[in-house]
């Protein structure tokens, strides 16, 4: 069966500026009733529809876990990008209808831990902004450590601050202001759980000095999401459906399965949660592997690829879907 | 029309039956004439009405007799129940999943009303009505899974999922095949299933993990299982295997029918939406043979798979000691024609 989740039918109920680079969203359900429940760190899939394309980008959900009346998401602009973030900024006002997934955490909090550590770099501090407020809520202990570039994109941060005082410490990268690292993660008392979301570089620092300081693995959470890549066109044969697609340049491959009729299990569309997890059967090219999940001797094996977030340059390949 | 909640027992004079529209909904697990282990999990959607799946959480005619039992137990042994200390709000996850889906499976008898964090359940048959604020554990008289489980029927394990894993750290289990919740507290899902014969090596419990850890919240699922237990006990712990272990010596050819219980468990998989943690309840369904055999169809079915089942596994489901007792006393019903395909009685 398909580890897929159910749709939501919402109504975006507001649409915020947040800064320069960051706008809010507000949804809110079609038939006016309350949405589900979700925990502190939960993500939702929010479907882009734009003209004949789809594209589907997940975002954590922002609000407070104890208010089911409306979800939040923030939405950082990436010029870059394949253009969902775009669409998200210029094309979705207050009123348009749109479909979001049931909420899907991959990003839990440990409710063992005796304290919560949270650092959190850039627009990563969605997550965080709904786990302060459950933790709040309980009269949980954390303690959130916040780096931005510059106090005008330090999206939230007036907030949090406002809301938690001394539980929350600002660091900007133009006032040349850094973490302590070693000394943070050698300071916290036993049963202390890290969490750590942020720009790829960042984690992958948190997690190492984490691991070098003998931090237990199973404290240390992350969330990882990439978003996926634009790239070259590329053409790819499913062999189980006997369908021949052209990725296009601003699609990924699983949107692009997607849209030939073909619907494989996903949860996170950001290389990941595993789901997604297809077969090669034969290929003759080079893969750019993207996702967190596969091992890095599976993606030199060139025998499994994450579609939601890799792609493939090359002469053919031919999937198992 | 609501249910007719029967007096009976699940001890001592075993005054257990099911009535006749009990028998035809009792969920027959073999939907072919063997039985081995796989990994036979579904999509825990509502199905036909009168069958035990017309609600995602059942309530039948057994309730009031069975929240006694539980009651009986518990006063001998409360580390029936017990809840680690970071599963509280589990525990509330719990309280609103099953004060709703019985609410709405069945508004003659449960009533709950919501006014933000304030709630009112009403619980007719066992004469409960408590106002209380959701997530306040000084507003019930018990912690909110042990409020909601003696009202439940089913025992309820509750998983934490961390480390790509599922510990079992709450859990009410009072009608259990013999397992402890008391030995299991703590354990992860291979460590838990460290007892079971044959499975492991198939690989079964590493897919059912992964599929475990990716239910998502609105999409539960669920599977049968089961064994067979001597005389309606519902409780058949290990604690208290001295009670019930012996009844195993006591099947003769003239109480087979009486005597033998085909158990089945109804489990499902539901993630919480507060705790992302998973509930697991165990429903258990039982039958007598003389029971069982009035649907031609499962007679025969059944003494088929007894007959046919690997030594381990029955071993492992305590079937030794009286299988040719019950395997002669089957054979008479089966006259060897072939059965219609599915679970269902004809």
């Amino acid at each position: 069966m398909s580890t897929g989740t159910t749709r939501l039918d919402v109504v975006v109920s507001d649409v915020v500026p947040v800064n320069d680079l960051v706008t809010r969203f507000h949804f809110r359900r079609r038939d006016g009733g309350l949405l589900p429940t979700f925990s502190g760190g939960a993500h939702v899939v929010v479907e882009m529809r734009n003209g004949e394309r789809t594209r589907l980008n997940p975002y954590s959900l922002m609000g407070s876990p104890l208010d089911t009346r409306e979800y939040t998401i923030s939405v950082r602009r990436d010029d870059a990008g394949r253009g969902g973030s775009l669409f998200m900024h210029n094309q979705v006002r207050p009123g348009l209808e749109m479909v979001v997934s049931y909420p899907v955490n991959l990003f839990s909090l440990d409710l063992r831990a005796k304290k919560h550590l949270m650092l959190a770099g850039g627009i990563g501090i969605t997550p965080f902004m709904a786990q302060t407020a459950q933790l709040a809520g309980e009269g949980g202990n954390f303690e959130l450590h916040y780096t931005c570039r510059t106090a005008s994109l330090g999206t939230y941060a007036d907030v949090l601050s406002e809301r938690y005082g001394r539980r929350v410490r600002l660091y900007h990268d133009d006032r040349d202001e850094r973490i302590d690292l070693d000394r943070l993660l050698s300071t916290q008392p036993l049963g202390t759980h890290l969490y750590v979301c942020g720009p790829g570089g960042m984690i992958n620092w948190v997690r190492d000095r984490a691991a070098a300081l003998g931090w237990p693995p199973e404290t240390v959470h992350y969330e990882h999401f990439a978003a996926p890549q634009p790239g070259l066109p590329f053409d790819v044969t499913l062999a189980v459906s006997g369908k021949t697609i052209r990725v296009g340049e601003q699609q990924s491959l699983l949107e692009a399965i997607e849209a030939a009729g073909v619907d494989p299990p996903y949860l996170c569309r950001g290389g990941v949660c595993g789901q997604c997890e297809t077969n090669v059967i034969s290929c003759d090219g080079k893969f750019i592997h993207n996702d967190h999940w596969l091992s890095e001797e599976e993606h030199r094996s060139g025998k499994k690829i994450m579609p939601c977030v890799s792609r493939f340059e090359g002469k053919s390949l031919v999937l198992e879907r | 029309m609501g249910i007719t909640f029967r007096k009976e027992t699940f001890r001592d004079d075993f005054t257990f039956r099911n009535s006749p529209e009990h028998i035809r909904r009792f969920p027959f697990p073999f939907h072919e004439d063997s039985y081995m282990y796989a990994v036979n999990i579904e999509p825990h959607v509502v199905g036909p009405k009168g069958s035990v799946l017309e609600n995602l959480i059942d309530v039948d005619e057994h309730y009031v007799a069975e929240m006694q039992d539980r009651a009986l137990v518990l006063a001998e042994d409360p580390l029936r129940c017990q809840s680690l200390r970071h599963m509280t709000l589990a525990g509330w996850d719990l309280l609103e999943l099953l004060m709703e889906q019985q609410a709405l499976g069945y508004p003659e008898h449960f009533t709950l009303t919501r006014d933000g964090d304030r709630w009112r359940w009403i619980n007719r048959p066992l004469g409960i009505d408590d106002t209380f604020t959701f997530g306040d554990t000084s507003t019930l008289p018990y912690g909110p899974m042990e409020y909601i489980t003696r009202q439940s029927q089913g025992d309820f394990c509750i998983l934490d999922q961390r480390d790509g894993n599922l510990w079992m750290d709450a859990g009410m289990v009072t009608t259990q095949a013999d397992w402890s919740l008391d030995f299991d507290i703590g354990m992860n899902f291979f460590e838990w299933h460290a007892p079971v014969p044959l499975a492991h090596e198939k690989g079964i419990f590493v897919r059912a993990l992964k599929f475990l850890t990716n239910i998502q919240q609105g999409k539960p699922a669920r599977r049968l299982n089961w064994t067979m237990t001597i005389n309606p006990r519902l409780d058949t712990s290990p604690e208290n295997y001295h009670k019930w272990g012996p009844d195993r010596a006591t099947v003769t050819p003239e109480n087979v029918g009486d005597k033998v219980h085909l158990r089945v468990e109804l489990q499902s998989f539901w993630r919480l939406p507060r705790s992302n943690g998973i509930v697991f309840p165990i429903r258990c369904y039982l039958i007598k043979m003389d029971e069982l055999v009035t649907q031609p169809k499962w007679a025969r079915r059944l003494h088929r798979v007894i007959r046919d089942l690997p030594e381990e596994l029955a071993t492992y489901k305590g079937l030794t000691r009286y299988r040719p007792t019950l395997l002669e006393w089957l054979s008479k019903l089966d006259d060897g024609s072939p059965t219609s395909p599915g679970f269902g009685p004809d």
